[in-house]
Order: C-alpha cells, then structure tokens, then sequence
C-alpha cells in the first residue's frame, strides 16, 4: 500500500514538474487552486463526487437486492424454477454496459408509455438501473457460489429439525455464507464506480460529465482528465482500503 | 393397519441414473422398536433411512411413517416433525453457540420463547452430559461431544422417531464409547430407532432387529442372537466374518 503511494506520487511530482518547467505542452493552470480561476475550477470538477458515489451506492444497493433475488430460484432442484434465473444472468451477462444504458434512457419509457405505465426516467435513475441490473449479473453468481460453498448438511441439518426453506436460508446459511459473499460484493461496488462514468453520456452531472464539459470551455484536455483519473483512484483506493478490512475481518472469525 | 406400527416401508425403489440403489425395499417397525441396519457400502443403507424423512426421494412404493404419507402434499414437513436425525459428519451449525444449535428448531419451528428453549436445552445438554459447553461454539469441541451435542439438538424436538446415519463411523474410536452410551441410554426410555452402524456391540445390546442389506436389497433380518449365532445367509455372513475379525 505505502509502496503503491510513493510510486503514484513520484509520478504526479514527475508530471507537475514537466509541466512547470515545459514551454506551453502543460497547462496546469486551469486547474491550479492558487488561481481564482483554477480554484472554482477544481471545485467544479470535485463536486462530481457526491453523484458518482450516490448513484454506485443506490445502484449497489440494488444490484445485490436484485442478485439475491435471482439467486435463491437458480439454485432450486427444480429446473423449471431454475430457468428464468440462468436466463437472466446470461442474458443480462451478454449485454454491454453502454447500450444497454441508452436502451434504459431512451426505450424503457417508451415501452413503459405503451404498457400503460407512463413515466420518466431522468439520466440519475436511468444509470442507477443500467448499473444495477448489468451488475446483479454478477452479484446472483457471486450470492449462488457463496450459498453453494456451505456443506449440504447444513441444510438438511436445518430440515430435519422443522425450520422451512426460508428459515434454513435466514438462520442457517446466509449468516454462514455472508463472510464468503461479502468481500467479493465490496469488489463489486468498486466496479459500479468506475462504470458510473457511463452515465455521462446520458448527461448525468457526475466526476467524468463534469470533466469533459471544462474540456470543452477550457481545451486542456491533459490536464483535466489527469485529475479526473487521480478523482476515480482517491475513489477506489479508499474503498478497497475498506474491502481489504473486510476481507481481515471476516477472515478471522472464520478462524475464531 | 397394525396400531402399534410407526413405519411402514413398501416395495420401495429408487435409482441414481442407472444405478439402482434400492430394489423392492419393505420393512416395517413398531413403536419403540430398535432396528439396526448394517452392510457394505454402497448398498443403500443409508439412503433408505434418508428416504424416511424426505431427505432423498424416491421413485416408486411408499413409505408412511406414523400414519402420514410421505407423497401426501405437506407430508414430507409432517413427517420430519415426528423424526428426529444424526449425521455421520454432526452437522452442527458453526456460526451459532451450542445451546442456540439447540433451541433454533423449538423457536423457530415450534414457536418456543428463547426462555422456555432455554430451559428444554439444558434438559437435553444434561442428559447428554455437557451442560457445561452451552455457551461454546462447535468448533471447541471435541468429536464426540459434537455428535452428543447433534443427538440432543435432534431430541429437543422430541421426535418419535430417531434415525441415525453412522453416528459413530467419523469418530475417534476413543470417543465413540462416549455416544453409543447415549444412544443406549435413549434406546432404554423406548425411542423407536433405526441406526445404521457398523458397532455390532451396540447392535447386539440394543437392537430388537438387525436388518442386513447388500446392492439395494434386504437380504436378511432377524434378532442379534439370531443372526450372530446363525446367519441364514452367506451374504451376511461373509460381511459378519470381514467386520467381526478384527
């Protein structure tokens, strides 16, 4: 971790100097915080943040909702019951994140006017539902792996002493199940924050739409996106931060 | 229907695939009889007592236990609420403590308050012997007490019926001892039980029956004192010789 900091801020210092010394190639300025100019700047891209984590941690929120939902039924011995979950997730699998996103923005309303349901969705919970369902994908395998890692008799254990199937899941092997799930969901959200930058597209006022429209009025393209990057990497570094606690956390009570 | 008859097993098949793992099964047992089921492996011993309380299916005959129908709809849950069932491998849950192993059927199931779970555990850790591990975690256990501690789990249900599948076979031999006490203990109070085991000195003290199966069938029953002294047939006694000769 130490080592990944000191190589992330050689390098910026590396940049930074480049670009002071350099005749006109770099253009720190636009974002420099001693300048007005380059202070609202700044203050324009960071207030990006507050969307991108809002619209990951909604978009989690249901992706892991959804996941469950789609898990429990893939994991029956029935394969009628079976069907739609494995249909789901490969279907949901083989889209890609952006058309799927346009789909959301621009179809879904369209066919929901048509069903009879007449709404609007807005570029915040078009993403939201882009992301959440490409992602619950991922989150259903990742749920179906966890549960099927817990030995069959505990199930048949929970059974035969009277508990019901949910009863078995609740009591016996979600808590069981839940420290092996865990750390690969929290890698999860990481991934919903770094294709949040798709919404974008849609217009949605988050850390990439706000740096490309200063591109635009600014032209320091370089300089911008750099600090974008260094936006997404504070980002992440501090939620993997967390995932790896998590990761230590769980791990020692299994050895408790 | 004999009144005093709580399992009635007939003409029971059923197959993995090709593979027929019981052909034309019957076998009756009464309240408060002790049947002990034995044979090589693989010859579906297990897999009868797990069709008793729904734990595998089967593909044909019938099986009723205590009057309730195991292919009527809603009987496979009647039914496991009047068996009680011990693992080879215990099962225990690991995340819960020893007496919440205990009391999550009674509340859950049976709708008990956590007070009265309470007090019904440690009547059942008592007669295990190991009220004093309540509050541990399985794991802190030893193999014997674990397995004591699953046969006290099942009984806090207060089943009519106890199957157990191999208690013994995962054991330490120097804790088997220790279980089959219990088990004897219980089978004195008139639990009706069918065990599978290979512990013939269990068999011989406690068993009423001694059912010997062999590739899906069975092959012959009788009292202990019967079948040791004289088996009927060579199966068995071939299986007799190989087990009893250490």
């Amino acid at each position: 971790m130490t080592r990944f900091f000191k190589i992330w801020v050689l390098l910026g210092a590396c940049l930074f100097v480049t670009a002071c010394t350099n005749d006109g190639t770099w253009g720190w300025y636009v974002i420099d915080p001693s300048t007005a100019q380059g202070q609202s700047n700044v203050r324009f891209l960071i207030g990006g943040f507050w969307a991108t984590i809002q619209l990951s941690l909604i978009a989690t929120v249901l992706s892991m909702t959804i996941g469950l939902l789609v898990a429990l039924p893939g994991m029956s011995s029935n394969r009628w019951v079976r069907l739609p979950s494995r249909v789901y997730i490969e279907f949901v699998r083989a889209i890609p994140l952006l058309p799927m996103l346009f789909w959301v923005f621009y179809g879904l309303p369209v066919v929901m006017r048509s069903l009879g349901f007449p709404i609007t969705i807005d570029a915040f919970w078009g993403a939201i539902i882009t992301l959440a369902i490409s992602d619950s994908a991922f989150t259903a395998e990742i749920y179906r792996s966890g549960i099927q890692s817990i030995p069959k008799g505990q199930t048949e254990a929970a059974r035969t002493v009277g508990l019901t199937y949910s009863q078995t899941m609740r009591y016996v092997i979600l808590p069981q199940a839940i420290r092996r799930i865990l750390p690969p969901l929290a890698n999860q959200f990481i991934y919903i924050v770094k294709m949040s930058a798709f919404a974008s597209v849609i217009g949605m006022q988050e850390l990439t739409r706000r740096a490309n429209e200063l591109v635009v009025t600014e032209y320091r393209p370089l300089e911008i996106y750099t600090l974008l990057i260094l936006e997404y990497l504070v980002l992440v570094l501090i939620i993997s931060f967390f995932v790896r606690w998590l990761e230590r956390k769980m791990g020692s009570d299994e050895s408790r | 229907m004999n009144a005093d008859r709580v399992i009635e097993i007939s003409s029971l098949n059923k197959s993995f695939g090709d593979f027929q793992v019981l052909t034309k099964v019957d076998l009756n047992v009464s309240l408060g009889e002790r049947i002990v089921i034995c044979g090589p492996s693989g010859s579906g011993k297990s897999t009868l007592i797990r069709c008793v309380n729904g734990l595998e299916q089967y593909d044909s005959g019938s099986i009723i236990v205590d009057g309730i129908s195991l292919s009527e709809p809603g009987g496979v849950e009647r039914v496991r609420a009047e068996v009680g069932m011990v693992f080879q491998q215990f099962n225990l849950f690991p995340h819960l403590t020893v007496i919440e192993n205990l009391t999550l059927g009674p509340m859950k199931a049976r709708g008990l308050s956590r007070k009265d779970a309470d007090v019904l555990a440690m009547e059942y850790l008592e007669r295990v012997r190991i009220p004093e591990q309540a509050h541990k975690r399985p794991r802190e256990l030893s193999g014997g007490q674990q397995q004591r501690v699953a046969i006290a789990r099942s009984l806090c249900m207060k089943p009519k019926i106890m199957l157990f599948d191999e208690p013994t076979s995962a054991l330490d031999p120097e804790m088997i001892s220790e279980v089959l006490d219990v088990m004897v203990e219980l089978a004195q109070d008139g639990m009706t039980m069918l065990v599978v085991t290979h512990e013939m000195g269990f068999a011989r003290k406690v068993a009423d029956r001694m059912v010997f199966m062999d590739s899906g069938e069975i092959v012959e029953t009788g009292t202990p004192s019967e079948v040791f002294e004289a088996p009927k047939t060579q199966r068995f006694k071939a299986f007799l010789d190989k087990i009893l000769q250490h």
